[in-house]
Protein backbone atom coordinates (compact mmCIF):
# COMPACT_ATOMS: atom_id res chain seq x y z
CA UNK A 1 0.00 0.00 0.00
CA UNK A 2 1.49 3.81 -1.00
CA UNK A 3 1.67 5.84 2.39
CA UNK A 4 2.05 9.22 2.64
CA UNK A 5 5.93 8.60 3.04
CA UNK A 6 6.01 6.91 -0.52
CA UNK A 7 5.53 10.77 -1.70
CA UNK A 8 8.22 11.88 0.55
CA UNK A 9 10.78 10.23 -0.50
CA UNK A 10 10.67 11.51 -3.72
CA UNK A 11 13.05 14.68 -4.07
CA UNK A 12 10.59 15.75 -7.13
CA UNK A 13 7.20 15.78 -5.90
CA UNK A 14 8.44 17.74 -2.45
CA UNK A 15 10.19 20.41 -4.40
CA UNK A 16 6.72 20.89 -6.82
CA UNK A 17 4.36 19.96 -4.56
CA UNK A 18 5.93 23.20 -2.23
CA UNK A 19 5.95 25.17 -5.37
CA UNK A 20 2.20 23.91 -6.27
CA UNK A 21 0.86 25.07 -2.29
CA UNK A 22 2.82 28.35 -2.97
CA UNK A 23 1.20 29.14 -6.21
CA UNK A 24 -2.07 27.81 -4.68
CA UNK A 25 -1.05 30.43 -1.40
CA UNK A 26 -0.21 33.10 -3.86
CA UNK A 27 -3.87 32.90 -5.39
CA UNK A 28 -5.64 32.70 -2.53
CA UNK A 29 -3.81 35.85 -0.34
CA UNK A 30 -3.54 37.64 -3.97
CA UNK A 31 -4.69 40.64 -1.70
CA UNK A 32 -1.97 40.46 0.22
CA UNK A 33 0.94 39.50 -2.32
CA UNK A 34 -0.26 42.60 -3.71
CA UNK A 35 -0.31 44.87 -1.37
CA UNK A 36 -3.87 45.47 -1.98
CA UNK A 37 -4.35 47.14 -5.13
CA UNK A 38 -7.40 46.80 -6.97
CA UNK A 39 -6.83 44.41 -10.13
CA UNK A 40 -9.99 45.57 -12.23
CA UNK A 41 -8.83 49.83 -11.50
CA UNK A 42 -6.54 51.88 -13.16
CA UNK A 43 -5.72 55.41 -13.52
CA UNK A 44 -5.54 56.35 -17.25
CA UNK A 45 -3.14 58.83 -16.91
CA UNK A 46 -1.00 55.66 -15.74
CA UNK A 47 -1.90 53.76 -19.31
CA UNK A 48 1.62 51.79 -20.85
CA UNK A 49 3.74 52.56 -17.70
CA UNK A 50 7.33 50.49 -18.67
CA UNK A 51 8.43 47.73 -15.81
CA UNK A 52 9.92 49.73 -12.74
CA UNK A 53 8.14 53.15 -13.34
CA UNK A 54 6.26 54.35 -10.78
CA UNK A 55 6.01 51.40 -8.58
CA UNK A 56 4.76 49.39 -10.89
CA UNK A 57 6.98 46.61 -11.34
CA UNK A 58 5.45 44.76 -14.04
CA UNK A 59 4.42 48.00 -15.41
CA UNK A 60 0.91 48.82 -16.32
CA UNK A 61 -1.80 48.14 -19.43
CA UNK A 62 -3.91 50.12 -21.63
CA UNK A 63 -5.85 51.36 -18.70
CA UNK A 64 -3.25 51.80 -16.55
CA UNK A 65 -4.01 49.16 -14.41
CA UNK A 66 -1.05 47.02 -12.50
CA UNK A 67 0.30 44.17 -14.53
CA UNK A 68 1.90 42.23 -11.38
CA UNK A 69 -1.41 42.79 -10.06
CA UNK A 70 -3.58 41.26 -12.88
CA UNK A 71 -1.32 38.44 -13.21
CA UNK A 72 -1.31 37.64 -9.41
CA UNK A 73 -5.07 37.60 -9.13
CA UNK A 74 -5.18 35.94 -12.87
CA UNK A 75 -3.86 32.91 -10.80
CA UNK A 76 -7.46 32.82 -9.23
CA UNK A 77 -9.11 32.25 -12.08
CA UNK A 78 -6.62 29.89 -14.07
CA UNK A 79 -6.25 27.68 -11.45
CA UNK A 80 -10.22 27.31 -10.17
CA UNK A 81 -10.64 26.67 -14.00
CA UNK A 82 -8.29 24.46 -14.23
CA UNK A 83 -9.30 22.43 -10.82
CA UNK A 84 -12.46 22.57 -11.74
CA UNK A 85 -12.28 21.15 -15.30
CA UNK A 86 -9.83 18.17 -13.70
CA UNK A 87 -12.03 17.08 -11.21
CA UNK A 88 -15.50 17.45 -13.42
CA UNK A 89 -13.77 15.18 -16.86
CA UNK A 90 -12.25 12.95 -13.97
CA UNK A 91 -15.97 12.73 -11.91
CA UNK A 92 -17.94 12.21 -15.25
CA UNK A 93 -15.88 10.01 -17.35
CA UNK A 94 -14.97 7.53 -13.89
CA UNK A 95 -18.52 7.16 -13.16
CA UNK A 96 -19.52 6.62 -16.81
CA UNK A 97 -16.61 4.24 -17.36
CA UNK A 98 -17.14 2.29 -14.20
CA UNK A 99 -20.67 1.60 -15.32
CA UNK A 100 -19.98 1.00 -18.90
CA UNK A 101 -17.38 -1.87 -18.19
CA UNK A 102 -19.09 -3.37 -14.88
CA UNK A 103 -23.03 -3.52 -16.81
CA UNK A 104 -21.41 -4.13 -20.46
CA UNK A 105 -24.35 -5.04 -22.72
CA UNK A 106 -25.81 -2.56 -24.47
CA UNK A 107 -25.23 0.36 -21.61
CA UNK A 108 -21.40 -0.02 -22.85
CA UNK A 109 -22.23 0.23 -26.40
CA UNK A 110 -24.48 3.54 -26.20
CA UNK A 111 -21.83 4.96 -23.60
CA UNK A 112 -18.99 3.81 -25.92
CA UNK A 113 -20.63 4.97 -28.88
CA UNK A 114 -20.96 8.15 -27.44
CA UNK A 115 -17.19 8.11 -26.46
CA UNK A 116 -16.63 7.69 -30.01
CA UNK A 117 -18.53 10.09 -31.19
CA UNK A 118 -16.75 12.67 -28.97
CA UNK A 119 -13.30 11.71 -30.11
CA UNK A 120 -14.40 11.99 -33.64
CA UNK A 121 -14.32 15.81 -33.40
CA UNK A 122 -10.37 17.06 -33.62
CA UNK A 123 -8.88 18.85 -31.22
CA UNK A 124 -10.41 21.86 -30.21
CA UNK A 125 -12.69 21.87 -32.62
CA UNK A 126 -15.80 20.88 -30.58
CA UNK A 127 -15.06 22.96 -27.69
CA UNK A 128 -14.44 26.14 -29.67
CA UNK A 129 -17.82 25.60 -30.94
CA UNK A 130 -19.71 24.56 -27.93
CA UNK A 131 -18.09 28.00 -25.62
CA UNK A 132 -18.59 30.42 -29.17
CA UNK A 133 -22.11 28.98 -29.52
CA UNK A 134 -22.92 29.33 -25.22
CA UNK A 135 -20.92 32.77 -25.54
CA UNK A 136 -18.09 33.66 -23.85
CA UNK A 137 -17.41 33.18 -19.92
CA UNK A 138 -14.86 30.94 -18.19
CA UNK A 139 -17.67 28.83 -16.90
CA UNK A 140 -18.73 28.09 -20.50
CA UNK A 141 -15.47 27.48 -21.56
CA UNK A 142 -15.08 25.06 -18.37
CA UNK A 143 -18.14 23.23 -20.14
CA UNK A 144 -16.99 23.12 -23.38
CA UNK A 145 -14.14 21.59 -22.45
CA UNK A 146 -15.40 18.94 -20.06
CA UNK A 147 -17.78 17.91 -22.99
CA UNK A 148 -14.84 16.56 -25.21
CA UNK A 149 -12.09 15.83 -22.39
CA UNK A 150 -14.33 12.98 -20.26
CA UNK A 151 -14.06 10.65 -23.21
CA UNK A 152 -10.36 9.89 -22.32
CA UNK A 153 -11.25 8.89 -18.81
CA UNK A 154 -14.19 7.05 -19.52
CA UNK A 155 -12.38 4.95 -22.11
CA UNK A 156 -9.73 4.33 -19.52
CA UNK A 157 -11.77 3.35 -16.29
CA UNK A 158 -13.96 0.61 -18.52
CA UNK A 159 -10.98 -1.04 -19.30
CA UNK A 160 -9.64 -0.92 -15.83
CA UNK A 161 -12.54 -2.25 -14.59
CA UNK A 162 -13.08 -5.04 -17.41
CA UNK A 163 -9.99 -6.50 -16.57
CA UNK A 164 -11.13 -7.09 -13.17
CA UNK A 165 -14.92 -7.43 -14.17
CA UNK A 166 -15.03 -11.45 -14.68
CA UNK A 167 -12.15 -12.53 -12.18
CA UNK A 168 -13.33 -14.72 -9.62
CA UNK A 169 -13.23 -13.19 -6.41
CA UNK A 170 -15.44 -10.88 -8.21
CA UNK A 171 -17.97 -13.51 -9.66
CA UNK A 172 -18.00 -15.29 -5.75
CA UNK A 173 -18.43 -11.39 -4.37
CA UNK A 174 -21.39 -11.42 -6.49
CA UNK A 175 -22.61 -14.83 -6.05
CA UNK A 176 -22.39 -14.76 -2.55
CA UNK A 177 -24.76 -11.57 -2.78
CA UNK A 178 -23.03 -8.16 -3.11
CA UNK A 179 -25.64 -5.93 -4.31
CA UNK A 180 -24.18 -3.74 -7.67
CA UNK A 181 -23.57 -0.08 -5.41
CA UNK A 182 -21.57 -2.39 -3.11
CA UNK A 183 -19.34 -4.28 -5.48
CA UNK A 184 -18.63 -1.04 -7.77
CA UNK A 185 -17.90 1.12 -4.76
CA UNK A 186 -15.38 -1.73 -3.04
CA UNK A 187 -14.00 -3.67 -6.13
CA UNK A 188 -14.75 -1.63 -9.58
CA UNK A 189 -13.60 2.09 -8.16
CA UNK A 190 -10.75 1.49 -6.03
CA UNK A 191 -9.77 -0.49 -8.84
CA UNK A 192 -9.43 2.09 -10.87
CA UNK A 193 -8.85 5.11 -9.19
CA UNK A 194 -5.06 4.99 -9.14
CA UNK A 195 -4.68 4.97 -13.03
CA UNK A 196 -7.19 7.35 -13.17
CA UNK A 197 -5.82 10.03 -10.36
CA UNK A 198 -2.23 9.70 -12.57
CA UNK A 199 -3.99 10.64 -15.69
CA UNK A 200 -5.76 13.86 -13.76
CA UNK A 201 -2.54 14.75 -12.33
CA UNK A 202 -0.67 14.74 -15.40
CA UNK A 203 -3.53 16.41 -17.74
CA UNK A 204 -3.32 19.12 -14.87
CA UNK A 205 -0.61 21.67 -17.33
CA UNK A 206 -2.45 20.40 -20.20
CA UNK A 207 -5.90 21.36 -19.37
CA UNK A 208 -4.87 24.56 -18.05
CA UNK A 209 -3.08 25.37 -21.38
CA UNK A 210 -6.37 24.65 -22.96
CA UNK A 211 -8.52 26.74 -20.91
CA UNK A 212 -6.04 29.71 -21.67
CA UNK A 213 -6.39 29.09 -25.30
CA UNK A 214 -9.77 29.55 -25.22
CA UNK A 215 -9.64 33.05 -23.39
CA UNK A 216 -7.02 33.67 -25.85
CA UNK A 217 -9.43 33.52 -28.81
CA UNK A 218 -12.23 35.55 -26.93
CA UNK A 219 -14.43 32.31 -25.77
CA UNK A 220 -13.50 32.20 -22.12
CA UNK A 221 -12.81 34.61 -19.69
CA UNK A 222 -14.02 38.10 -20.38
CA UNK A 223 -13.11 41.65 -19.80
CA UNK A 224 -12.40 43.36 -17.51
CA UNK A 225 -11.17 39.52 -16.06
CA UNK A 226 -7.63 39.73 -15.73
CA UNK A 227 -7.30 35.81 -16.63
CA UNK A 228 -3.99 34.93 -18.45
CA UNK A 229 -4.82 34.16 -21.94
CA UNK A 230 -7.10 36.71 -21.88
CA UNK A 231 -4.51 39.37 -21.00
CA UNK A 232 -2.04 38.09 -23.92
CA UNK A 233 -5.10 38.92 -26.45
CA UNK A 234 -5.55 42.34 -25.19
CA UNK A 235 -1.51 42.63 -25.31
CA UNK A 236 -1.43 41.84 -28.62
CA UNK A 237 -1.80 44.72 -30.24
CA UNK A 238 0.53 46.19 -28.40
CA UNK A 239 3.26 44.10 -28.91
CA UNK A 240 5.25 46.78 -30.80
CA UNK A 241 5.09 49.65 -27.89
CA UNK A 242 4.42 47.73 -24.95
CA UNK A 243 5.82 44.08 -25.04
CA UNK A 244 5.61 43.37 -21.26
CA UNK A 245 2.00 42.88 -21.78
CA UNK A 246 2.42 39.69 -23.37
CA UNK A 247 5.42 38.90 -21.65
CA UNK A 248 4.45 39.08 -17.77
CA UNK A 249 0.54 36.64 -18.21
CA UNK A 250 2.79 34.13 -20.90
CA UNK A 251 5.49 33.57 -17.92
CA UNK A 252 3.09 33.16 -15.63
CA UNK A 253 1.26 30.52 -17.74
CA UNK A 254 4.36 29.00 -18.71
CA UNK A 255 5.78 28.75 -14.91
CA UNK A 256 2.59 27.22 -13.32
CA UNK A 257 2.25 24.73 -16.07
CA UNK A 258 6.23 23.75 -15.65
CA UNK A 259 5.35 23.23 -11.35
CA UNK A 260 1.83 21.02 -12.38
CA UNK A 261 3.56 19.26 -15.08
CA UNK A 262 6.52 18.47 -13.03
CA UNK A 263 4.71 17.63 -10.13
CA UNK A 264 2.22 15.42 -11.93
CA UNK A 265 5.15 13.30 -13.61
CA UNK A 266 6.54 12.81 -10.06
CA UNK A 267 2.96 11.56 -8.81
CA UNK A 268 2.86 8.90 -12.12
CA UNK A 269 6.71 7.99 -10.88
CA UNK A 270 5.39 7.54 -6.87
CA UNK A 271 2.44 5.16 -7.47
CA UNK A 272 2.91 3.67 -10.96
CA UNK A 273 6.91 1.94 -10.57
CA UNK A 274 6.54 0.45 -13.81
CA UNK A 275 6.59 4.15 -15.55
CA UNK A 276 10.63 4.38 -14.07
CA UNK A 277 12.65 2.87 -16.67
CA UNK B 1 -18.44 -3.80 -39.27
CA UNK B 2 -15.61 -1.11 -39.29
CA UNK B 3 -18.07 0.92 -41.97
CA UNK B 4 -21.28 0.63 -40.46
CA UNK B 5 -19.33 2.38 -36.97
CA UNK B 6 -18.40 4.74 -39.22
CA UNK B 7 -21.56 5.67 -40.46
CA UNK B 8 -23.22 5.59 -36.94
CA UNK B 9 -20.46 7.79 -35.53
CA UNK B 10 -21.19 10.22 -38.60
CA UNK B 11 -24.79 10.48 -37.95
CA UNK B 12 -24.17 11.13 -34.18
CA UNK B 13 -21.79 13.98 -35.25
CA UNK B 14 -24.11 15.54 -37.95
CA UNK B 15 -26.32 15.35 -35.09
CA UNK B 16 -24.08 16.70 -32.33
CA UNK B 17 -22.95 19.63 -34.70
CA UNK B 18 -26.89 20.57 -35.91
CA UNK B 19 -28.57 20.57 -32.42
CA UNK B 20 -25.46 22.21 -30.79
CA UNK B 21 -26.68 25.50 -33.23
CA UNK B 22 -30.12 24.70 -32.80
CA UNK B 23 -29.64 25.54 -29.38
CA UNK B 24 -27.37 28.31 -28.86
CA UNK B 25 -29.15 31.54 -27.24
CA UNK B 26 -28.46 33.92 -30.37
CA UNK B 27 -30.78 35.05 -33.14
CA UNK B 28 -29.05 33.75 -36.80
CA UNK B 29 -31.66 36.30 -38.19
CA UNK B 30 -31.13 39.30 -36.70
CA UNK B 31 -27.47 38.59 -36.51
CA UNK B 32 -27.56 38.48 -40.50
CA UNK B 33 -29.69 41.93 -40.83
CA UNK B 34 -26.72 43.68 -38.50
CA UNK B 35 -24.35 42.51 -40.01
CA UNK B 36 -25.57 43.84 -43.32
CA UNK B 37 -26.33 46.94 -41.47
CA UNK B 38 -29.88 47.06 -41.30
CA UNK B 39 -32.10 47.42 -38.55
CA UNK B 40 -34.70 44.51 -38.96
CA UNK B 41 -38.19 45.15 -38.08
CA UNK B 42 -40.35 41.73 -36.48
CA UNK B 43 -41.69 41.45 -39.80
CA UNK B 44 -38.69 41.44 -41.20
CA UNK B 45 -37.35 38.46 -38.94
CA UNK B 46 -40.57 36.47 -39.33
CA UNK B 47 -40.22 36.27 -43.14
CA UNK B 48 -36.83 35.30 -43.43
CA UNK B 49 -37.23 32.96 -40.77
CA UNK B 50 -39.76 31.18 -43.00
CA UNK B 51 -37.79 31.47 -46.20
CA UNK B 52 -35.17 30.15 -44.27
CA UNK B 53 -37.21 27.67 -42.73
CA UNK B 54 -36.27 28.07 -39.35
CA UNK B 55 -39.78 28.02 -37.81
CA UNK B 56 -39.99 23.90 -38.41
CA UNK B 57 -39.71 21.68 -35.87
CA UNK B 58 -36.32 20.58 -35.12
CA UNK B 59 -36.34 17.26 -36.55
CA UNK B 60 -37.70 18.53 -39.89
CA UNK B 61 -35.25 20.93 -39.76
CA UNK B 62 -32.75 18.64 -38.76
CA UNK B 63 -33.32 16.09 -41.88
CA UNK B 64 -33.64 18.87 -44.60
CA UNK B 65 -30.21 20.09 -43.31
CA UNK B 66 -28.66 16.19 -43.35
CA UNK B 67 -29.84 15.96 -47.12
CA UNK B 68 -28.94 19.27 -48.16
CA UNK B 69 -25.37 17.80 -46.72
CA UNK B 70 -25.36 15.06 -48.55
CA UNK B 71 -25.92 16.48 -51.77
CA UNK B 72 -23.16 18.73 -50.57
CA UNK B 73 -24.88 21.80 -50.25
CA UNK B 74 -24.32 23.47 -46.57
CA UNK B 75 -25.86 26.29 -46.93
CA UNK B 76 -24.92 30.21 -47.35
CA UNK B 77 -22.81 31.71 -44.34
CA UNK B 78 -25.08 34.70 -43.35
CA UNK B 79 -22.09 36.75 -42.40
CA UNK B 80 -19.99 36.47 -45.61
CA UNK B 81 -23.01 35.75 -47.72
CA UNK B 82 -21.33 32.63 -49.59
CA UNK B 83 -22.12 29.13 -49.83
CA UNK B 84 -20.47 27.64 -46.80
CA UNK B 85 -18.48 25.22 -49.29
CA UNK B 86 -16.66 27.31 -51.30
CA UNK B 87 -14.96 29.40 -48.56
CA UNK B 88 -14.20 26.36 -46.23
CA UNK B 89 -12.82 25.03 -49.88
CA UNK B 90 -10.73 28.12 -50.31
CA UNK B 91 -9.10 27.91 -46.75
CA UNK B 92 -8.68 24.35 -46.27
CA UNK B 93 -5.55 24.48 -49.00
CA UNK B 94 -3.91 27.23 -46.94
CA UNK B 95 -4.19 24.98 -43.72
CA UNK B 96 -3.06 21.57 -45.28
CA UNK B 97 -0.44 23.89 -46.29
CA UNK B 98 0.70 25.03 -42.51
CA UNK B 99 0.09 21.61 -41.14
CA UNK B 100 2.25 20.07 -43.94
CA UNK B 101 4.82 22.39 -43.59
CA UNK B 102 4.88 22.29 -38.86
CA UNK B 103 5.05 18.73 -39.68
CA UNK B 104 8.19 18.74 -41.70
CA UNK B 105 10.04 21.37 -39.22
CA UNK B 106 8.51 19.01 -36.64
CA UNK B 107 10.14 15.65 -38.30
CA UNK B 108 13.20 18.09 -39.06
CA UNK B 109 13.58 18.50 -34.61
CA UNK B 110 12.15 15.49 -33.13
CA UNK B 111 13.87 13.33 -35.39
CA UNK B 112 17.68 13.76 -34.54
CA UNK B 113 17.17 14.82 -31.04
CA UNK B 114 15.39 12.06 -30.23
CA UNK B 115 17.88 9.69 -31.94
CA UNK B 116 20.66 11.38 -30.45
CA UNK B 117 18.83 11.13 -26.99
CA UNK B 118 18.53 7.76 -27.02
CA UNK B 119 21.63 6.78 -28.29
CA UNK B 120 23.62 8.86 -25.87
CA UNK B 121 20.86 8.01 -22.91
CA UNK B 122 21.90 10.02 -19.51
CA UNK B 123 24.78 11.82 -21.05
CA UNK B 124 24.23 15.76 -20.85
CA UNK B 125 22.83 15.53 -24.20
CA UNK B 126 19.87 13.56 -23.06
CA UNK B 127 19.31 15.74 -19.72
CA UNK B 128 19.24 18.81 -22.80
CA UNK B 129 17.10 16.82 -25.05
CA UNK B 130 14.61 16.63 -22.19
CA UNK B 131 14.80 20.02 -20.77
CA UNK B 132 14.06 20.99 -24.18
CA UNK B 133 11.05 18.75 -24.40
CA UNK B 134 10.15 19.58 -21.21
CA UNK B 135 9.72 23.24 -21.83
CA UNK B 136 8.46 22.98 -25.33
CA UNK B 137 5.58 20.92 -23.64
CA UNK B 138 4.73 23.61 -21.06
CA UNK B 139 4.80 26.59 -23.41
CA UNK B 140 1.01 27.76 -24.30
CA UNK B 141 1.19 27.81 -28.35
CA UNK B 142 -0.48 31.20 -28.49
CA UNK B 143 2.49 32.71 -26.48
CA UNK B 144 5.49 31.03 -28.25
CA UNK B 145 3.49 32.42 -31.49
CA UNK B 146 3.49 36.04 -29.93
CA UNK B 147 7.25 35.57 -28.48
CA UNK B 148 8.61 34.70 -32.35
CA UNK B 149 6.38 37.12 -33.76
CA UNK B 150 7.68 40.06 -31.49
CA UNK B 151 11.15 38.74 -32.05
CA UNK B 152 11.00 38.19 -35.77
CA UNK B 153 8.36 40.81 -37.33
CA UNK B 154 8.33 43.56 -35.19
CA UNK B 155 12.20 43.83 -33.46
CA UNK B 156 14.17 42.13 -36.82
CA UNK B 157 11.86 42.23 -39.15
CA UNK B 158 12.73 39.47 -41.18
CA UNK B 159 9.36 38.13 -41.13
CA UNK B 160 6.02 39.61 -42.50
CA UNK B 161 3.80 40.32 -39.26
CA UNK B 162 0.59 39.34 -41.41
CA UNK B 163 1.33 36.25 -42.51
CA UNK B 164 -1.80 36.23 -45.20
CA UNK B 165 0.18 35.54 -48.76
CA UNK B 166 1.02 31.85 -48.90
CA UNK B 167 4.77 32.29 -49.80
CA UNK B 168 7.61 30.09 -47.90
CA UNK B 169 7.96 33.55 -45.28
CA UNK B 170 4.53 33.98 -44.36
CA UNK B 171 4.07 30.36 -43.73
CA UNK B 172 7.36 29.25 -41.58
CA UNK B 173 6.83 31.45 -38.35
CA UNK B 174 2.85 29.93 -37.83
CA UNK B 175 4.19 26.53 -38.57
CA UNK B 176 7.24 26.53 -36.71
CA UNK B 177 4.84 27.92 -33.47
CA UNK B 178 2.61 24.81 -34.13
CA UNK B 179 6.01 22.38 -34.30
CA UNK B 180 6.83 23.38 -30.83
CA UNK B 181 4.85 21.41 -28.54
CA UNK B 182 4.71 18.62 -31.66
CA UNK B 183 8.13 18.48 -31.60
CA UNK B 184 8.35 17.99 -27.49
CA UNK B 185 6.00 14.98 -27.86
CA UNK B 186 7.51 13.34 -30.71
CA UNK B 187 10.79 13.90 -29.23
CA UNK B 188 10.28 11.68 -26.63
CA UNK B 189 8.41 9.46 -28.67
CA UNK B 190 11.24 8.82 -30.76
CA UNK B 191 13.51 8.63 -27.78
CA UNK B 192 11.70 5.36 -26.25
CA UNK B 193 10.78 3.88 -29.76
CA UNK B 194 14.58 3.46 -30.41
CA UNK B 195 15.49 2.68 -26.89
CA UNK B 196 12.97 0.13 -26.98
CA UNK B 197 14.38 -1.38 -29.91
CA UNK B 198 18.03 -1.14 -28.76
CA UNK B 199 17.42 -3.44 -25.63
CA UNK B 200 15.87 -6.31 -27.77
CA UNK B 201 17.65 -9.61 -27.97
CA UNK B 202 18.48 -9.00 -31.83
CA UNK B 203 20.40 -6.03 -31.36
CA UNK B 204 22.16 -8.03 -28.22
CA UNK B 205 22.69 -10.96 -30.40
CA UNK B 206 23.66 -8.84 -33.58
CA UNK B 207 26.27 -6.81 -31.41
CA UNK B 208 27.76 -10.14 -30.31
CA UNK B 209 27.99 -11.22 -33.31
CA UNK B 210 30.43 -8.90 -34.41
CA UNK B 211 28.12 -6.92 -36.50
CA UNK B 212 29.01 -2.79 -36.37
CA UNK B 213 27.15 -1.16 -33.89
CA UNK B 214 26.51 1.36 -36.76
CA UNK B 215 25.21 -0.40 -38.68
CA UNK B 216 22.64 -2.48 -36.40
CA UNK B 217 21.23 1.28 -35.51
CA UNK B 218 21.05 2.66 -39.44
CA UNK B 219 19.29 -1.04 -41.17
CA UNK B 220 17.38 -2.86 -37.97
CA UNK B 221 16.78 -0.27 -35.16
CA UNK B 222 16.03 2.65 -37.29
CA UNK B 223 13.41 1.25 -39.58
CA UNK B 224 12.21 -0.77 -36.65
CA UNK B 225 11.72 2.07 -34.24
CA UNK B 226 10.50 5.21 -36.65
CA UNK B 227 7.51 3.24 -38.65
CA UNK B 228 4.61 2.98 -35.53
CA UNK B 229 5.69 6.90 -36.15
CA UNK B 230 3.84 6.83 -39.16
CA UNK B 231 0.83 6.03 -37.05
CA UNK B 232 0.93 8.93 -34.81
CA UNK B 233 2.02 11.34 -38.07
CA UNK B 234 -1.67 10.38 -39.41
CA UNK B 235 -3.14 11.26 -36.02
CA UNK B 236 -1.15 14.21 -35.77
CA UNK B 237 -2.46 15.56 -38.86
CA UNK B 238 -6.43 15.53 -38.18
CA UNK B 239 -5.75 17.24 -34.96
CA UNK B 240 -3.59 19.74 -36.32
CA UNK B 241 -5.86 20.72 -39.00
CA UNK B 242 -9.16 21.21 -35.55
CA UNK B 243 -6.10 22.77 -33.90
CA UNK B 244 -4.57 25.75 -36.10
CA UNK B 245 -7.15 28.61 -34.96
CA UNK B 246 -5.49 30.11 -32.03
CA UNK B 247 -1.64 30.43 -34.86
CA UNK B 248 -3.83 31.21 -37.44
CA UNK B 249 -5.58 34.02 -35.15
CA UNK B 250 -2.62 35.50 -34.55
CA UNK B 251 -0.38 35.69 -37.67
CA UNK B 252 -3.95 36.31 -39.32
CA UNK B 253 -3.18 33.25 -41.28
CA UNK B 254 -6.20 32.52 -43.85
CA UNK B 255 -6.86 28.86 -42.43
CA UNK B 256 -9.87 27.22 -41.55
CA UNK B 257 -9.39 27.77 -38.07
CA UNK B 258 -9.07 31.62 -38.51
CA UNK B 259 -12.28 30.86 -40.69
CA UNK B 260 -14.19 29.13 -37.61
CA UNK B 261 -13.12 31.67 -35.14
CA UNK B 262 -14.68 34.57 -36.98
CA UNK B 263 -17.74 32.49 -37.63
CA UNK B 264 -18.67 31.61 -33.86
CA UNK B 265 -18.25 35.48 -33.14
CA UNK B 266 -20.51 36.07 -35.74
CA UNK B 267 -22.80 33.17 -34.53
CA UNK B 268 -22.89 31.96 -38.27
CA UNK B 269 -24.65 29.14 -37.65
CA UNK B 270 -24.60 27.41 -41.46
CA UNK B 271 -20.49 27.86 -41.72
CA UNK B 272 -19.65 26.54 -37.66
CA UNK B 273 -21.85 23.22 -39.04
CA UNK B 274 -19.92 23.10 -42.08
CA UNK B 275 -16.87 23.33 -40.40
CA UNK B 276 -17.82 21.70 -37.54
CA UNK B 277 -18.68 18.72 -39.44
CA UNK B 278 -16.15 18.92 -42.32
CA UNK B 279 -13.01 18.87 -39.99
CA UNK B 280 -14.65 15.54 -38.17
CA UNK B 281 -15.55 13.83 -41.55
CA UNK B 282 -11.26 14.52 -42.63
CA UNK B 283 -10.43 13.66 -39.51
CA UNK B 284 -12.41 10.25 -39.47
CA UNK B 285 -11.03 9.23 -43.09
CA UNK B 286 -7.58 10.14 -42.15
CA UNK B 287 -7.62 7.85 -39.13
CA UNK B 288 -9.04 4.76 -41.21
CA UNK B 289 -6.88 5.65 -43.93
CA UNK B 290 -3.85 5.15 -41.29
CA UNK B 291 -5.30 2.36 -40.00
CA UNK B 292 -5.41 0.67 -43.58
CA UNK B 293 -1.88 2.24 -44.48
CA UNK B 294 -0.56 -0.08 -40.91
CA UNK B 295 -1.52 -3.13 -42.96
CA UNK B 296 0.58 -2.48 -45.90
CA UNK B 297 3.71 -0.82 -43.92
CA UNK B 298 4.43 -3.34 -40.90
CA UNK B 299 3.57 -7.05 -42.67
CA UNK B 300 3.14 -8.14 -39.03
CA UNK B 301 -0.47 -6.77 -38.81
CA UNK B 302 -2.00 -8.72 -41.75
CA UNK B 303 -0.88 -12.18 -40.02
CA UNK B 304 -2.62 -10.95 -36.78
CA UNK B 305 -5.77 -11.19 -37.98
Amino acid sequence: MLTYKDFLKNKQFVIFGILAIAIILIAVFAPVVTGGIDPLKGDIRDALLEPGEDGHIWGTDKMGRDIFTRVIYGARYSLSATFAVVLLIFTVGSVFGVIAGYFGGWIDAVLMRIADMMLSFPGLVLALAVAGIMGASIKNAIIAITLVSWTKYARLARSLVMKIRNRDYVSAAIVTGSKTPYMIKTYMFPNALPTLIITAATDIGSMMLELAGMSFLGFGATPPTPEWGYMLNEGRSYMGTAPWLMIYPGLAIFLVVVVFNMLGDSIRDVMDPRSQK
Amino acid sequence: MRLLQIVIVLIGISFITFALTYMSPGDPVRNMYTASGVMPTQEMIDATREELGLNKPFLTQYFTWLTNCLKGDFGKSYSLNKPVVELLASRLLPTLKLAFMSMCIMLILAVPMGVVSALYKDSWIDNLVKCITFFGCAMPNFWVGLLLMLAFCVKLRIFPVMASGGDFKSLFLPALTLAVAMTAKYTRQVRTAVLEELSQDYVIGAEARGVKRSKIIWLNVFPNALLPLITMLGLSIGSLLGGTSVVEVIFSYPGLGNLAVSAITSSDYNLIQGYVLWLSIIYMVVNLIVDMSYNFIDPRMRHKK
